[in-house]
């Protein structure tokens, strides 16, 4: 069976339900009588293993049935939750994530058996259950075999089959077409582990004959596993017996088929054929229904069950390929715009002007609408990426001795599809940082006065253009002292440099390069990767990150970054000849300032705003634009902000707001990380576009 | 690349300076004449900006900066090679002139391995002989992805 167009399907859905099964264990954790979340685990665990055997993979079929079996005894209230159990389940997870990695790198599920996990499981059930229980399905197993053996040669079970009078028409109706109806039991080897899997290759063979009406045990019944080594079907078809039994052995592990015709000799049966179009129909959607189930069965068993099963993902899936054409074309579509805005300003008096504006203000209408929607569909909730650490900052909890809480606040907060993608490492960097380094150890919180359990937050929120993400922890700070000797140590700056720092500078030392603060390596985090790769990502997608801290109140790392990488809004700016984009969300202000305004600290020249000294950059010399002679003594200045720092950068001219397209300048020029790209203008010319980040 | 020419390969001949140069043709996405270039500062010496090519943001490098030759005017015969080593990122290279098109097989081509002619910036991966004259056979890889160092 090729089944290698629901791989995408089945990775999708394997990690949602990971995830729900991640998220539910943590609960049950803390509440281990919880039924609802002991249900939904099942339900998870079940459809995980279902979804594993229809694809082929074995070995974690084999993983999530075990782990399955013990959900199962808590589910039926024979066993109970342990802290030993809920660790081995976590380790069964992990296990799990790990065949998928593999799956989604290679389409194999790979080589680990992960037998001490499985030993583990099957231990915990043991005890759980007490010795003698145990032999209990053993004891079952032999008795089905032994009812195999007794009954294969002679008894055919379909003939235990009730066939409801609706069926008996189907039997009739197939007759008068000339199809025939059979009764086929199908025996399965006893050394067949996955009974279910055969029993669904068994199945689609048949459907790919004729049509299964009835089938004993019922087809969800044999999907879950829950048939002894044998099952029996009614099957209509025009083909012949030695064809059906031919393509039945032809699935692996098949011990045996019987098949004998069914006589449609169902007397009541000859009143309702008058009743032709109601059997047929009915025919129809029962054999629908026992066709349509197999497949539907990998998807979404739970739903089934419960129909009240929380919506895991409500997105639609999109290939993110067909977005970026989207986009590109979208991009041309406002080029195109800024094409005709420029033809219309320089040719004010053509006759039809007014037809030529309206028709560009359609066109600015349709763009604007156009963009936005397509960025909605790019926009995905930060919630894919936050909702994997509760989990692990229990696992560090475990693992570092320390009690702490994680609280997550605006996980609905929504960003581009690429830097989601992206913004997963440096937040888990964050926390285990706060969760290492931020947080004390349960013997110094209390002697501090602290609540014994540590508390880091993870915080996401729109701001204007950015999105911030916070993460914060109640723990020790950061020792700005230490940092300072630290640095001068690596001499990273020297002794004068570090007395004229301020705290600020000195905390920003630590996303230099190769600047860790731990003093032990451990395992969780020091291990050479530091706040630095941290900044450069977040700077790779446009972002910037800030630490504030508080000497015995906890560190505070704040994330900026922006809604959206492909379009804004932007002013365009003139120095000399020429032409810079500078985004507008980081514009605070335009101001006109006299050069006599312009005062001096520490050699550097700064204006002070009405109460607030902010400095000044000398763009054109900072970006070595050829010098023009004029002097100004009325000076242009923007006033941008990254974060609650200002700065003031001197332009020569001002030419006004525009949409634009930012695109790459490739990875070959290196600018400084000054020029955040490049976008192209109405004319066809190119302006760069300043990343201000880099600038204050 | 087709399968009767299994051991020749196409090259692009250009002049730069007075010297003539190849380039692998399978590397060659356009050859686009002398355009507008924006200038981006903090680029590297050789960078000479950045074009517009059809919407694309292109950087262009002057091929005399890189081989340490006197920079000149464009005239119309100077063409920017737009070269592509991957499929997501282009650049352009400003040539002198474009000659014509040859095709070497391995039997006209010398490999650097004398040290006369062997070039210490691995720019150059081999010598072709084609009528009368010699042609560098540029390494386009190590032309365009050498970082600076300086």
């Amino acid at each position: 069976m090729d089944v290698s167009q629901y791989l995408e399907i089945f990775i999708d859905e394997t990690k949602e339900h990971l995830q729900s099964l991640n998220q539910q264990l943590l609960v049950l954790e803390t509440e281990p009588e919880n039924t609802e979340t002991i249900n939904e685990i099942f339900r998870a665990a079940h459809s995980l293993k279902g979804m594993a055997g229809t694809m082929g993979y074995k070995r974690m079929q084999r993983l999530t049935h075990d782990m399955e079996n013990v959900f199962s005894e808590i589910r039926n209230g024979k066993m109970g939750v342990t802290a030993d159990l809920v660790d081995v389940l976590f380790k069964g997870l992990d296990a799990l994530e790990a065949y998928l990695s593999n799956i989604q790198e290679s389409a194999d599920e790979g080589t680990e058996d992960y037998e001490d996990i499985i030993k583990q499981l099957n231990t915990i059930l043991n005890i759980g259950l007490g010795k003698e229980t145990k032999e209990v399905p053993k004891a079952a197993v032999v008795s089905a075999e032994a009812v195999v053996e007794s009954n294969s040669d002679t008894v055919l079970r379909y003939k235990n089959l009730v066939i409801a009078d609706y069926e008996k028409k189907a039997i009739n109706k197939a007759d008068e077409i000339g199809m025939n109806a059979f009764g086929i039991t199908v025996y399965i080897q006893e050394s067949c582990i996955l009974k279910a899997a055969r029993a669904f290759l068994v199945f689609k063979a048949l459907e790919s004959l004729g049509d299964v009406i009835k089938s004993q045990p019922e087809v969800q019944d044999i999907e879950d596993e829950k048939f002894d080594f044998d099952f029996s079907v009614i099957l209509l078809t025009k083909v012949s017996i030695e064809k059906i039994q031919s393509s039945v052995l032809n699935v692996s592990e098949v011990k045996d088929v019987v098949i004998e015709k069914i006589e449609a000799d169902y007397s009541e049966a000859v009143e309702a054929i008058q009743d032709n179009h109601q059997v047929a129909a009915e025919v129809k959607e029962k054999s629908n229904t026992v066709a349509a189930k197999a497949p539907v069965q990998q998807a979404g068993t739970a739903a089934k069950q419960q129909p009240a099963k929380p919506v895991v993902n409500r997105s639609v899936r999109v290939d993110i390929e067909k977005l970026d054409v989207l986009m590109n074309l979208v991009s041309e579509l406002i080029i195109a715009k800024n094409g005709l805005v420029s033809i219309s300003s320089s040719d004010k008096n053509s006759s039809n002007g007014s037809g030529f504006n309206e028709q560009i203000e359609y066109l600015e209408r349709v763009t604007t609408n156009l963009h936005e929607s397509v960025m909605k569909v790019r926009m995905v909730p930060i919630e894919s990426v936050v909702n994997r650490f509760p989990r692990m900052i229990r696992d560090l909890s475990k693992k570092l001795d320390k009690k702490m809480e994680l609280y997550m606040t605006g996980e609905e907060t929504e960003l581009d599809r690429t830097v989601i993608d992206e913004i997963g490492d440096p937040l888990m960097h964050l926390l285990r940082n706060a969760a290492d380094h931020g947080l004390e150890s349960n013997e110094e919180r209390m002697n501090q006065g602290k609540p014994a359990v540590g508390s880091i937050y993870l915080d996401a929120y729109q701001d204007g253009n950015n999105v911030v993400i916070e993460v914060r922890d109640d723990g020790a700070g950061i020792n700005v002292e230490k940092v300072k000797k630290k640095a001068i140590d690596k001499g990273t700056i020297t002794q004068e440099q570090a007395e004229l720092m301020s705290d600020k500078e000195i905390i920003d030392l630590l996303f230099r390069p190769s600047f860790s603060t731990a003093e032990v390596i451990s395992d969780v985090s020091g291990r050479g990767v530091g706040l630095d790769v941290v900044k450069t990502k977040i700077e790779a997608l446009g972002g910037d990150i800030e630490a504030r801290t508080k000497l015995g109140g906890g560190s505070n790392f704040i994330i900026r970054l922006p809604l959206t990488l492909a379009i804004i809004q932007a002013l365009m700016v003139e120095l000399g000849t020429e032409k810079y984009a500078i985004p507008l969300g980081s514009i605070q202000t335009i101001e006109d300032v006299q050069s006599s305004e312009i005062k001096y600290v520490h050699s550097k020249e700064v204006i002070n705003l009405r109460g607030t000294v902010i400095p000044l950059i000398r763009l054109d010399k900072m970006l070595d634009v050829p010098e023009t002679d004029k002097q100004q003594d009325n000076l242009t200045v923007v006033i941008v902000s990254k974060g609650d720092r200002l700065a003031g950068i001197i332009v020569d001219n001002l030419i006004g707001q525009q949409e634009i397209v930012i695109k790459s300048i490739g990875k070959y020029i290196n600018n400084n990380k000054i020029i955040g790209g490049a976008t192209i203008l109405g004319d066809g010319e190119v302006a760069l576009i300043l990343d201000v980040n880099t600038l204050v | 690349m087709d399968g009767n020419m299994i051991d020749s390969k196409q090259y692009i001949v250009v002049k730069i300076g007075i010297e003539q140069y190849g380039i692998d043709i399978k590397y060659v996405d356009n050859i686009v004449r002398m355009q507008r270039i924006t200038r981006v500062p903090k680029a590297q010496s050789y960078f000479k900006g950045v074009i517009n090519l059809r919407g694309e943001i292109i950087p262009v490098m002057s091929m005399r900066l890189k081989f340490d030759l006197e920079e000149e005017e464009a005239t119309g015969a100077t063409r920017i090679i737009i070269i592509k080593l991957e499929p997501q990122s282009a650049v352009g290279i400003i040539v002198d002139e474009v000659k014509e098109v040859v095709t070497l097989d391995d039997t006209m081509v010398e490999k650097v391995s004398n040290s006369a002619v062997e070039d210490k910036n691995g720019y150059i991966s081999g010598i072709g002989k084609h009528k009368e004259g010699l042609i560098s056979l540029l390494n386009i890889a190590g032309v365009i992805v050498e970082k600076e160092t300086v």
